[in-house]
């Protein structure tokens, strides 16, 4: 881009002239040492940096997708946020996936996109915050271009569809005003974004921009990507992150044609889990994929375990037993903690009519994704260029950076639509791995991993034990309410400190929270060698399933309605404070609930032959609610409907909502039915789909309905709101079903077991 | 690189060049071009399709295709592309998801069924879903859901109840055209 004009280093929304007459806009980042947070352009909310608008001569308008891709749609929404506020035409616009946005700012890397993550659920939630102000002041320089050009005010004039158009019928293109705009000065104060009943894309529906790209098989993901000449590399790692290799014989794979060279991987000591190699490794470097798989199974070796080698799924479970009882009297021990404690649960516990207790089990999970894990890197004497399915491009960054020492505009990070994400890519174990071949061989590398080497060394979601037990005064109030849980925390030795284990795994506002008068919530710290990281949903799964099942355990001893439990239980509709922040709506929740009852004629749930089911959540400002149908055929449990109601605030995209909606729900059945990773003498027991089996479309139902609810309060994340009531909703229509309880996930297993 | 193959219509030699003496290999026709194999014959299609043709529309998800991720149609039949090796394709004909458009851009039927009832996810396995499908509706033009029920693929993203709208909305539009024109594309 020649000729930049930069402005006041203290302006950030930056406007430069492109080529061959091309208006470019940027929001750019620069380190509060460097200059102080602007207010007046960009307002109190902004809190770092932005992506681009391009209006070329010719009337394209490229818009650039920060955040990385992986099925939430995110390089949709983001760009229509950008378009719709500088009234483009769709039609023309072209997305341009990002990649990773660095510069040299002395020495430090400075994020020019500022913040680019994915699938973190709050991509949309940011966006609105700061994505509008580049699509405005874009909308005002051609505005005011098209001005001077008519020789007339620019409040005269009206842009519309790529268009800016004059009262007395004359009109001018984008494309015909973008060298005249990039040569105006941005206005001393940033220009008012649309008033809604102007928005012409947000909230209308759209397809995914990538759509014709992937149903040709054209899109490239990384796992499709080169760089020339790249070796592939595959790996066999050791089943337990502490152990050793006992014995490694190299010449029967050194000895399969193709194969080049056959070297070991280890951990480096004192580093975050997800920024080092996973567990030791031994890697086979060969030309082609099948010759490196090839020498790969060629390679006699033997391994040792370390100190986790005799941890066990179900003792891990007996100890979080053993805990949460042990520990009846005494309260909770570091790094447990008290995480909430409303009134007084102990005293008022003792002056109750009716006292119900229940345990739920939530199993560990695997990220599981459909595209493995994989890494390309070229590394030059000062250059790095990756192509990388990361979540978290900057962090990808940083991990390069410790093992090549390169300067911060050095390193190159592309990021192609990704396979999948859910947490899995937050990490950067494989991209370490990637970069110390590429270091060791001295040629750009292909790292890929198997299905085995994904579902055996995942960071997995820890499995939980929930305890609830709760008090009934004589009018069938609930007096107080005792949750307990304990799992391994996703956050050891990531930085964080004891006292904020528990973080990753509860939340002091999960309901019943604030709704009843005495309320405590405890979290039990287990020690787990097996690696966890940041997971789909988490922290609301294990506990949504653990309190929206006990609500309707509650129903059946009252011999009540489950809704109208829930009803009593919300009360009326008010906002009712969180702490740290926010509130809750319970006007909101009630309303998404009452919405999928009638949809499932929940009248009906007395005399319906099925088994129908409720639960409802929220998160993070946002409702949703989950009505399910089911029967029992024999032993087949057939899921006859699903209805998911969502309030995210204002939709961005209704398709893509929907998308997201069903899509969060048909992987929760998934999970809910069948899944579980379990281990024992230190070793992960799930190799392979057979071991792992995501739900069949046979398992799941035909359609899932999604009623969203319309909003106009600033828009919320949805990417994993409607994970938390799936598989309580289930349990609960299944015990209506079956009249078997489910307190223990995966489902299916367990529902077999107890029939 | 472990194999050598002729790329395009071996018929195609310029009269100006030597012709190369006709190597022992495996035929085979993928999406309406013919290929000789000459490398290891137990090369797993998939790799064959990725690796040396760069075709990447059919995508690694495991070992024993279980997943679905590795679809391909071999004379029409959807199987799974890892768990072929290339002797197994002498004188077969292949179709991936990227013979499936017309040779003009226009798009299969199913692959637009697939965009207007957004039926992808993160995208990685719709390839997969369409092979699947495909070969479903060449067996049964006016699919039950307990026929699409059959479909072995796995999808985490969840797109499986918007896949089941695609394949019932293509198959009336599918059901007029004759059987061979199930696959508009080169291999048709």
């Amino acid at each position: 881009m020649s000729g930049s004009l930069r402005l006041s280093r203290r302006r950030f929304l930056q406007v430069l002239a492109g080529t061959a007459g091309a208006l470019v806009v940027g929001v750019r980042y620069a380190a509060a040492a460097v200059a102080p947070i602007p207010t007046g352009l960009l307002g109190n909310t902004f809190h770092g940096l932005g992506a681009y608008v391009r209006i070329d001569a010719d009337g394209t308008v490229l818009i650039g997708a920060r955040d990385p891709d992986t099925g939430t749609g995110v390089a949709t929404s983001l760009p229509r946020i950008i378009a719709d506020e500088l009234d483009a035409d769709w039609q023309r616009v072209r997305v341009v996936p990002l990649g990773l946005g660095v510069e040299n700012g002395n020495g430090e890397p400075r994020w020019l996109y500022g913040r680019q993550a994915g699938g973190l659920g709050d991509s949309i939630p940011a966006a609105w915050r700061d994505l509008r102000q580049a699509g405005a002041l874009a909308r005002w320089l051609i505005r005011e271009a098209a001005a001077r050009k008519f020789g007339l005010p620019a409040a005269q004039l009206r842009c519309d569809k790529g268009m800016v158009l004059a009262p007395d019928g004359r009109k001018l293109d984008y494309g015909s005003l973008a060298e005249d705009a990039a040569g105006i000065a941005p206005p001393n104060k940033a220009p008012a974004p649309k008033s809604p009943d102007r928005y012409t894309l947000i909230g209308q529906p759209a397809g995914d921009v990538d759509a014709r790209a992937i149903v040709t098989g054209e899109a490239q993901y990384s796992f499709d990507s080169q760089i020339g000449g790249a070796l592939i590399a595959v790996l066999v790692h050791c089943p337990w992150p502490d152990g050793r290799i006992d014995r490694i014989d190299t010449g029967p794979a050194l000895a399969v044609k193709g194969v080049v060279k056959v070297v070991q991987l280890n951990p480096e000591p004192n580093l975050p889990p997800g920024q080092t190699v996973i567990a030791p490794a031994v890697a086979v470097i060969a030309e082609t994929t099948w010759a490196a798989l090839q020498g790969r199974k060629a390679l006699q070796l033997e391994w040792k375990p370390g100190a986790s080698g005799n941890e066990n799924s179900a003792v891990l479970e007996q100890q979080a037993l053993a805990l949460m009882d042990d520990d009846d009297a005494s309260g909770v021990s570091s790094p447990g903690a008290r995480v909430r404690d409303d009134g007084d649960v102990v005293g008022i516990a003792r002056k109750a009519a009716r006292r119900l207790d229940a345990t739920y089990v939530q199993p560990w999970l695997a990220h599981a994704t459909i595209e493995p894990m994989n890494c390309v890197v070229q590394l030059d004497k000062d250059k790095a260029t990756l192509i990388v399915p990361t979540q978290l491009p900057q962090q990808a960054w940083s991990v390069v950076q410790r093992l090549t020492d390169l300067k911060p505009e050095q390193i190159e990070i592309q990021v192609p639509r990704i396979g999948g994400g859910y947490g899995r890519r937050l990490d950067h174990d494989y991209v370490v791995e990637a970069v110390m071949l590429a270091k060791m061989v001295d040629k750009p590398i292909k790292l890929i991993w198997t299905r085995e080497n994904d579902l055996t060394h995942d960071f997995y979601q820890s499995g939980s034990v929930h305890k609830i037990s709760v008090t009934m005064d004589r009018k069938r109030q609930i007096m107080t309410w005792d949750q307990r849980m304990a799992s391994a925390s996703a956050l050891v030795k990531r930085g964080t400190p004891d006292n904020r284990l528990w973080s990753s795994e509860t939340d002091p506002n999960l309901l019943p929270a604030g709704l009843v008068p005495n309320f405590r919530s405890d979290w039990y710290s287990l020690q787990s060698a097996i690696p966890r990281g940041p997971a789909r949903g988490v922290p609301h799964i294990g506990n949504a399933f653990a309190v929206e099942s006990f609500i309707d355990e509650i129903a059946h001893v009252l011999k009540e309605d489950p809704l109208d439990t829930r009803l009593r239980l919300l009360g009326d509709a008010r906002l009712v404070p969180l702490q740290g922040g926010g509130t809750l709506d319970t006007g909101k929740l009630l309303n998404v609930l009452k919405l999928v009852a009638d949809r499932i004629e929940w009248k009906n749930w007395l005399r319906s032959v099925n088994g129908l089911g409720l639960a409802c959540w929220h998160v993070d400002g946002a409702y949703v609610a989950h009505a399910v149908e089911a029967a029992m055929q024999g032993e087949k449990l057939i899921i006859q409907r699903v209805v998911c109601a969502v309030d995210v605030g204002r939709v961005i995209n209704p398709t893509g909502l929907e998308g997201q909606v069903a899509g969060a729900t048909l992987d929760a059945l998934s999970n809910a039915l069948n899944l579980a990773i379990t281990f024992k003498n230190g070793q992960i027991q799930q190799h392979d789909w057979k071991d792992y089996p995501l739900a069949s479309m046979a398992q799941l139902p035909d359609a899932v309905e999604v009623i969203t609810v319309p909003g106009d309060r600033d828009p919320t994340g949805a990417s994993f709101l409607a994970m938390p009531t799936t598989a309580p909703a289930l349990a609960n229509a299944v015990f209506r079903a079956s009249a078997v309880r489910v307190r223990r996930l995966p489902l299916m297993k367990e529902l077999l077991r107890l029939l | 690189m472990l194999q050598v193959q002729a790329h395009g219509p071996l018929s195609k030699a310029e009269p100006n060049f030597t012709v190369e003496k006709p190597r022992d290999g495996i035929d085979l026709q993928i999406n309406g071009e013919q290929y000789r194999h000459s490398g290891d014959p137990q090369l797993p299609l998939l790799w064959y399709l990725r690796d040396v043709l760069r075709l990447t529309g059919t995508k690694y998800g495991d070992d024993h295709g279980l997943g679905g991720t590795d679809l391909v149609l071999v004379d029409g039949k959807a199987v799974s592309a890892i768990t072929q090796p290339m002797s197994a394709l002498a004188g077969k004909q292949v179709t991936t998801v990227e013979g499936l458009a017309s040779t003009d851009g226009s798009l299969h039927p199913l692959q637009q069924a697939f965009i207007d009832e957004d039926a992808i996810g993160c995208g990685y396995c719709t390839p997969g879903w369409l092979i699947a499908s495909l070969d479903l509706l060449r067996r049964k033009h006016d699919p039950s859901d307990d026929d699409i029920d059959t479909l072995p693929n796995l999808c985490r993203c969840g797109c499986q109840t918007r896949v089941r709208r695609a394949i019932k909305r293509a198959a009336p539009l599918l059901k007029k055209g004759s059987a061979s024109g199930l696959i508009n594309g080169a291999a048709a």
